[in-house]
């Protein structure tokens, strides 16, 4: 075992902890278990809350699976992954005030408890939940097998040994600490992520003998890898734009990250999250992925892109320095995990459960059902993670895709558009999932664009026509509707 | 829906944030049209004909570098003077 690698990871890991045990005190002292586990009592600052939003977003493709493919694709990839900037901004500008404001008048925990008011449907919320559990946990299982597998390479130690540690390491301040745990750790692991770029980039810079000596290796070896049209010419304009849907503005529809959206404190937290938000997502992006360029030149001839990362930081940096790149991608993944095992929890606790089973459970009852939900999925994504499917990236993007396409317009139009109603909602949530499936397996990336834009583009138009042909029907129910949420 | 014949206003709060959701797509299409227009604009002849600035290509240089910072700077700008700031409190202490 590479112990100069090993220790700054554990000192992290120990971190780490220390912020769960920090945050449980507020979780035993608070007199709205609800509002504190799931969002931490809407106390977040812009800061925390930009980091949140972030690392939440980033994930093991953003640290491993993305500077692996840019290794193989050159500097268009890179330009792919810049479209991921809007995030920094869209999403809090998008949601922003008004999902703030709405998601205190109905004093709503969840996206689903939003998507509840805002339709009074049954049948939106039993699908927005399903999607959201059967995407997410798929998501999850795809982020733990990156965490195992990283820590499997970083020590050594077995696979089902490596995914032991990461799942306990999760689990327990998961469990202690809920959302505040969640958001604080996101924070620190989001400033990993952020110091871990920088030095990885300067390293393989210096490395490679700066940056115009790195790019003349790179062009005399092919130069399409300094195009912006991919090594193979395989990237074109229409398709790299169509990743502005999938990772720019489509992000929106994310409940991990749209239930952020409503978790900040006040206006000025939220407009100094905007600006560090999109400072640190344009820092990181293109950062990771110009070092998995970059890469190609210090070090050729890496077959599997998943250890590009990894390896470079073991041969340009000393062993102590590598210890903290390396746990940049740890982190990635962890406040991925975390948010995502938090947020299907609350849907089977607060959406499922207090909706429809068990609507008058004592405080008592529900700390209880809660804490044994997040233990249970946790332990249940163990499992599936022990005998684990290929291909970390794109299984992390089809859930990703699936959920946007999902719910970016119930939430958007619901927000904004005032005869959005329920038979609407459903109908976008039934054609987003059922056409991004569908055009994933028989027709993927459709006329050169990403599977997810035809998708997004059907759910709009289901969303508008069924809204505007039932509008009489639920006419009363509307009424309702709009005095709750947006009379004064 | 039949909104004329409603003596209620909507939340006046609604307005700042409408207008702050379009500045967002706003900001979307001018930080779209940097990047695209940089990197294609300026990337698709041939690599022989490439120019460099601080050893990247200079499509690159553009669309990924100073698009990011003029990106960055235009969110700055549009937070400091154009998104104003509204109380969330609903239980009245404000």
């Amino acid at each position: 075992m590479n112990w100069e690698v090993v220790i700054p990871l554990i000192l992290f890991l120990i971190s780490i902890f220390v912020i769960g045990f920090y945050a449980s005190t507020h979780l035993k002292s608070t007199s709205n278990f609800l509002q504190e586990y799931f969002l931490g009592s809407r106390q977040l600052g812009g800061f925390i809350l930009a980091m949140t939003m972030i690392s939440t977003y980033g994930s093991a493709s953003s640290f491993i699976g993305g500077p692996g493919v840019a290794y193989t694709m050159g500097l268009g990839w890179v330009l792919l992954s810049m479209t991921q900037l809007a995030t920094g901004y869209f999403v809090l500008s998008v949601l922003g005030k008004k999902f703030a404001i709405m998601a205190r008048k109905i004093r709503a925990v969840t996206l689903i408890d939003f998507l509840k008011a805002r339709y009074e449907s049954k049948g939106v919320v039993i699908l927005s939940a399903l999607s959201i559990i059967i995407f997410l946990f798929s998501a999850m299982a795809a982020q733990w097998i990156g965490g195992a597998r990283l820590i499997e390479a970083l020590t050594g130690l077995s696979y089902i040994g490596a995914l032991f540690i990461f799942a306990v390491s999760v689990l327990v301040y998961v469990i202690i600490g809920g959302f505040r745990a969640v958001a604080i750790t996101d924070t620190v692991q989001g400033v990993v992520m952020l110091v871990g770029t920088l030095v990885i980039l300067i390293g393989t810079v210096m490395a490679g003998g700066g940056m115009g000596n790195i790019v003349s290796t790179l062009a005399a070896e092919n130069p399409g890898l300094i195009s912006p049209f991919g090594a193979d010419q395989s990237l074109t304009p229409l398709y790299v734009s169509s990743f502005w849907i999938l990772v720019g503005v489509g992000v929106v529809g994310l409940p991990q990250v749209a239930v952020r959206a409503m978790s900040y404190k006040s206006s000025k937290g939220m407009h100094r999250a905007l600006i560090i938000g999109t400072v640190v997502v344009g820092v990181i992006m293109l950062g990771m992925h110009l070092t998995g360029v970059f890469g190609r030149a210090v070090l050729p001839g890496i077959e599997v892109g998943d250890k590009v990362m990894p390896k470079l930081a073991m041969e340009v940096l000393p062993a102590w320095l590598a210890g903290i790149v390396l746990a940049a991608p740890m982190a990635a993944i962890m406040s991925t995990v975390d948010s995502l095992l938090l947020l299907v929890s609350s849907a089977v606790v607060k959406d499922v459960y207090l909706n429809y089973v068990k609507p008058e459970a004592s405080d008592q009852t529900i700390k209880r059902f809660s804490i044994g939900v997040t233990t249970v999925l946790g332990v249940l994504v163990f499992a599936m993670a022990v005998n684990p499917p290929e291909l970390l990236i794109w299984l992390n993007l089809f859930s990703f895709g699936g959920l946007e396409a999902a719910f970016i317009w119930p939430v958007v139009m619901g927000l904004y558009w005032k005869k959005g109603n329920a038979s609407g909602a459903m109908a976008s949530i039934l054609v987003g999932v059922g056409s991004y499936i569908a055009f994933n397996t028989f027709m993927p990336n459709a006329f050169g664009m990403h599977t997810v834009v035809l998708p997004v583009v059907l759910s709009l138009v289901s969303y508008v026509s069924v809204s505007l042909m039932t509008g009489r029907k639920h006419a009363v129910v509307q009424e309702a509707v709009l005095l709750r949420l947006w009379k004064v | 829906m039949k909104q004329h014949d409603k003596p209620l206003e909507d939340d006046p709060r609604y307005r700042v944030a409408n207008r702050e959701a379009l500045l967002g797509v706003g900001l979307v299409i001018i930080n779209f049209i940097l990047w695209y227009g940089f990197a294609y604009g300026i990337g698709s002849k041939p690599v022989g004909e490439y120019s460099y600035i601080w050893g990247l290509p200079a499509w690159f240089f553009y669309s990924c570098i100073l698009g990011t910072v003029i990106v960055i700077s235009l969110v700055i700008l549009a937070v400091v003077f154009l998104f104003k700031e509204v109380p969330f409190d609903e239980e009245g202490d404000k």
